[in-house]
């Protein structure tokens, strides 16, 4: 389960970093880079929440 | 409020580690790598990157001043901070109780907290930039340094009034989901950087980027009311970031967990991801676009998963920050508990964040905030290494049981003194002090020790 979850997560941040790239190479308008990029932001909190984030506490 | 009250509630505050770090508590690499990683990219590394660009600071400037002032900053850590940490393994605040007394200790702790108040301020404001979009909220500009209308104010107020009843609510979920936010917001930088190439002029094959950074980004040339920026510093600013960290210190209390003293390099991770690559990208975004507004910039670059990234990121910037000054300034209270402080903390901070000058001079901000507190960590380390060799007493205040250690008060209260005169009557400006500063903390506080230790038998 905490493997596909951080897979999803991956391409959470897939969508976060590849849209820019291909907007970049003019193969898709701002607005649907802009769009691509919130999924992926949803996508990434939706699921990094679960598997991320329980081990280390900050011992300052 | 008496000492023994001052003492006490100090000492009932950090209870928790009152002891040095037992082997079997050390931590890994890994979790020094990831904790930098995560702190180090932050809502400010949006304003940074935007102020060097305003400043005039230029391509050569910025790849190789940064290079050089975070390769300092990674070897402040390694060299000086982390083998203190490792040997001593106590946090900032038992190592200074022993060598200042708690009533020095009391005075830091304020001062300390006032500072974080401030930085949580400008991180409240810098999200507010972000959430004013919706709601057509008149965005300050470089130039404003006062509130600038009355939907900035409600915008600020509402902010603050979510960061601040988070903050009471306590911070352990808040700090897991900041963990959770921190690789995406990097990628965030790096996408939106990527998505203001085509704005900027720059070929896809990249053929034309260093033409376009000289002519576009990275000028050379400080814009209208901004004050020209060279490469020294980019390196003194860049070296000086954290000072409060590395030569102040305070990451004694992160490093008492390293196994070796070799962990201080992990520092490396958040200085290059953050204070490197996140403030070309910011540089290269602010370049791209038409706003001064930190929120704004990133809405143009990207959309609403921008402006987003700069809520999140000032969020959780200013929600330990504020959460810190709480606890500090609880020790100050009447007896007050945490959330009232908390409370009274919040309302410091966003009644500073009304004031857009805490984000556009964020840069003499935090290099004030640094220079403030580096002084203590010259002491710290003057009394770990120095004071045997000048046949003096180390931890002098635990072992005379004295409340003031008035050699490292003297030698904290002349040098902010000095620092001022040398900024406000002779302009040297404040990224250029703290080295000096922190130099001159270590003989001053042995000759004052000489001085003052002669008349207490020991």
């Amino acid at each position: 389960m905490k493997q596909l979850l951080q897979l999803i997560s991956a391409a959470g941040l897939a969508l976060t970093i590849v849209p820019p790239i291909i907007y970049f190479n003019d193969a898709i308008t701002r607005e649907t880079q802009n769009g691509l990029m919130l999924v992926g932001a949803i996508i990434w909190f939706a699921t990094a929440y679960f598997w991320l984030g329980s081990k280390w506490k900050s011992k300052s | 409020m008496k000492v023994k009250s001052i003492s006490k509630k100090l000492d009932a505050l950090y209870e928790f580690d009152r002891e040095p770090v037992r082997k079997d508590s050390l931590q890994g690499i890994g979790n020094f790598l990831g904790s930098f990683a995560g702190e180090h990219v932050a809502g400010t590394e949006f304003v940074i990157g935007m102020l060097f660009v305003a400043h005039g600071v230029s391509v050569a400037d910025m790849f190789i001043g940064g290079l050089i002032g975070n390769l300092l900053a990674v070897a402040s850590w390694a060299f000086i901070t982390t083998p203190i940490a490792v040997k001593a393994r106590l946090s900032l605040y038992w190592q200074l109780k022993k060598i200042c007394g708690p009533v020095l200790v009391f005075l830091y702790n304020i001062v300390n907290a006032l500072m974080f108040c401030f930085l949580a301020g400008a991180m409240v404001a810098v999200s507010a930039t972000a959430v004013g979009i919706p709601f057509k909220v008149e965005m300050p500009t470089l130039t404003d340094l006062y509130p600038t209308s009355i939907g900035w104010v409600v915008t600020v107020f509402a902010v603050g009034a979510v960061i601040t009843t988070f903050a009471i609510l306590g911070f352990e979920k808040l700090a897991r989901f900041s963990k959770m936010a921190a690789p995406w917001m990097f990628l965030i930088f790096l996408a939106a950087a990527i998505a203001s190439f085509s704005t900027l002029g720059i070929e896809t094959d990249l053929s034309n980027f260093w033409e376009v950074a000289h002519s576009k980004i990275w000028t050379g040339e400080a814009l209208e009311g901004q004050s020209q920026f060279s490469i020294w510093h980019v390196i003194f600013f860049t070296w000086f970031a954290n000072a409060a960290m590395h030569l102040g210190m305070s990451d004694l209390s992160i490093f008492r967990y390293a196994k070796k003293w070799q962990y201080g390099f992990a520092s490396g991770v958040g200085m290059f991801l953050g204070h490197y690559v996140a403030w070309i990208a910011s540089g290269i975004l602010y370049a791209a676009a038409t706003s001064d507004a930190p929120g704004e910039v990133a809405y143009q670059a990207i959309g609403i998963a921008g402006a987003l990234c700069v809520i999140i990121a000032g969020w959780t910037t200013a929600n330990p920050t504020l959460y810190r000054a709480g606890l500090a300034l609880q020790v100050a209270s009447p007896g007050w508990s945490r959330w009232k402080v908390t409370l009274l903390a919040g309302l410091v901070t966003t009644v500073a964040a009304l004031f857009p000058a805490l984000v556009m001079k964020l840069l003499d901000f935090v290099a004030l905030y640094g220079l403030v507190l580096i002084p203590m960590g010259g002491v710290i380390f003057a009394d770990f290494y120095l004071m045997k060799k000048w046949n003096l007493q180390n931890y002098y205040a635990e072992k005379m049981n004295i409340n003031f250690n008035w050699a490292a008060g003297l030698t904290w209260f002349l040098l902010l003194g000095l620092s001022l005169v040398l900024n406000m009557w002779f302009g040297i400006e404040l990224y250029f002090l703290p080295l000096p500063v922190w130099v001159l903390s270590i003989f001053l506080f042995v000759a004052f020790s000489k001085i003052y230790q002669k008349k207490t038998v020991l």
